[in-house]
């Protein structure tokens, strides 16, 4: 466990020293490329907040009316039986569908639940560990116009799905 | 998709509210979302800033060659029929390797291009290749080693241990991905 701790503290921290070790080695002007890069964050950032409120605001009318409550306790008889918090289901359902969307889903479970509780970490490491399976095939096959996509669904949510069910059990065992 | 769910939440809240009388609470949430959403926005960026300019570095460094032999035996195992002539074969290497670091706007425009290369050889144009249907699977699963986004908002909520959840992000990540590429090579055979 304390390995596993000491990991996930110096796992940036050596990636950053080793992006500028090679690029002290191969002579070039890093400080440059990193505030080019930089410039570039800003405008993701910026294409992000309009997803971000939209959803923030309907979301926060499912709380605060009270719906999303009384949805949360109707599912949790299903999902306890394996462990899968059922206050993660709304991230869990809208996670292969959009990418800004179940950013803004996930950071309202770990603000309303604790960032640092169970359900704050299960949500936390579905975020950092699934992608927008929905949006990636969309993109990747109407950009070369083939319709016969085969069995590439059913892998993908299957990976989905796995992925899911293997953070809750990580947590559920710590 | 989210043009029928957003105006469907909101009126269904609305609905909802008016019945169980959490009018205040939802007239409250109105206001809080806006401020919530520019708090997230400011407190991502310096975050996702530093990182993309470290990932920048990475990209114009040979650190990026260095990485495509590491991912050499990965790639013979994903894709047994390609050539490592073959100009797919780079560019889903770097498309890999981009999706690694996490540089997700990278990535995707070499993945489409890749796309078209694969294209260009397939002989059912309407139809998925079985080096495609890999491929795109492989992006549909995460393979970003550090979770920089979810780190940022972790930080941003004062979390006592921001990158507590790495170890189980990377273990998460394996079983995903590999439930995945195993599901394709069974489900190509056949399908």
């Amino acid at each position: 466990m304390k390995i596993i701790n000491y990991i996930s503290v110096i796992a940036i921290p050596i990636i950053i020293v080793l992006v500028i070790i090679f690029g002290i080695a191969d002579k070039k002007k890093i400080y440059d490329i990193f505030v080019d890069g930089v410039k570039e964050g800003m405008e993701i950032v910026i294409k992000l907040f309009p997803t971000l409120l939209g959803i923030f605001l309907a979301v926060g009318a499912l709380r605060s009316s009270g719906i999303l409550d009384i949805i949360t306790v109707l599912l949790s008889g299903i999902t306890s039986k394996i462990g899968f918090p059922s206050e993660v289901l709304p991230l869990a359902m809208l996670r292969p569908i959009s990418g800004s969307a179940s950013l803004a889903i996930a950071t309202d479970i770990m603000k309303t639940y604790g960032v640092d509780s169970k359900i704050g970490l299960i949500a936390s490491t579905i975020m950092g560990s699934t992608e927008t399976t929905f949006y990636t095939i969309a993109v990747y096959t109407s950009a070369i116009g083939v319709k016969k996509i085969r069995f590439v669904l059913v892998a993908a949510l299957l990976a989905d799905l796995v992925g899911m069910i293997t953070s809750a059990i990580i947590w559920n065992i710590i | 998709m989210l043009n029928t769910i957003w105006p469907f939440f909101i009126i269904i809240s609305f609905i909802f509210a008016i019945f169980t009388g959490n009018m205040s609470n939802l007239n409250n949430s109105i206001f809080t979302s806006c401020t919530d959403a520019v708090e997230l926005t400011i407190q991502l960026f310096g975050t996702m800033c530093l990182w993309n300019g470290l990932m920048k570095i990475v990209q114009e460094t040979t650190l990026m060659k260095k990485l495509t032999k590491f991912i050499e035996p990965i790639m013979k195992f994903l894709f047994p029929k390609m050539k490592k002539e073959d100009k797919e074969y780079k560019e889903i290497t770097i498309n890999i390797i981009a999706n690694l670091l996490g540089i997700g706007n990278a990535a995707t425009p070499l993945g489409l291009k890749a796309m078209k290369t694969m294209q260009e050889k397939n002989t059912k144009k309407d139809t998925l290749t079985d080096n495609m249907a890999m491929f795109i699977v492989l992006n549909t699963a995460s393979l970003q080693i550090i979770p920089s986004t979810v780190i940022a908002v972790r930080t941003s909520l004062n979390s006592s241990a921001p990158t507590k959840i790495i170890f189980a992000v990377w273990i998460v990540t394996i079983v995903a991905d590999l439930t995945g590429i195993i599901a394709t090579k069974i489900l190509m055979k056949r399908y």
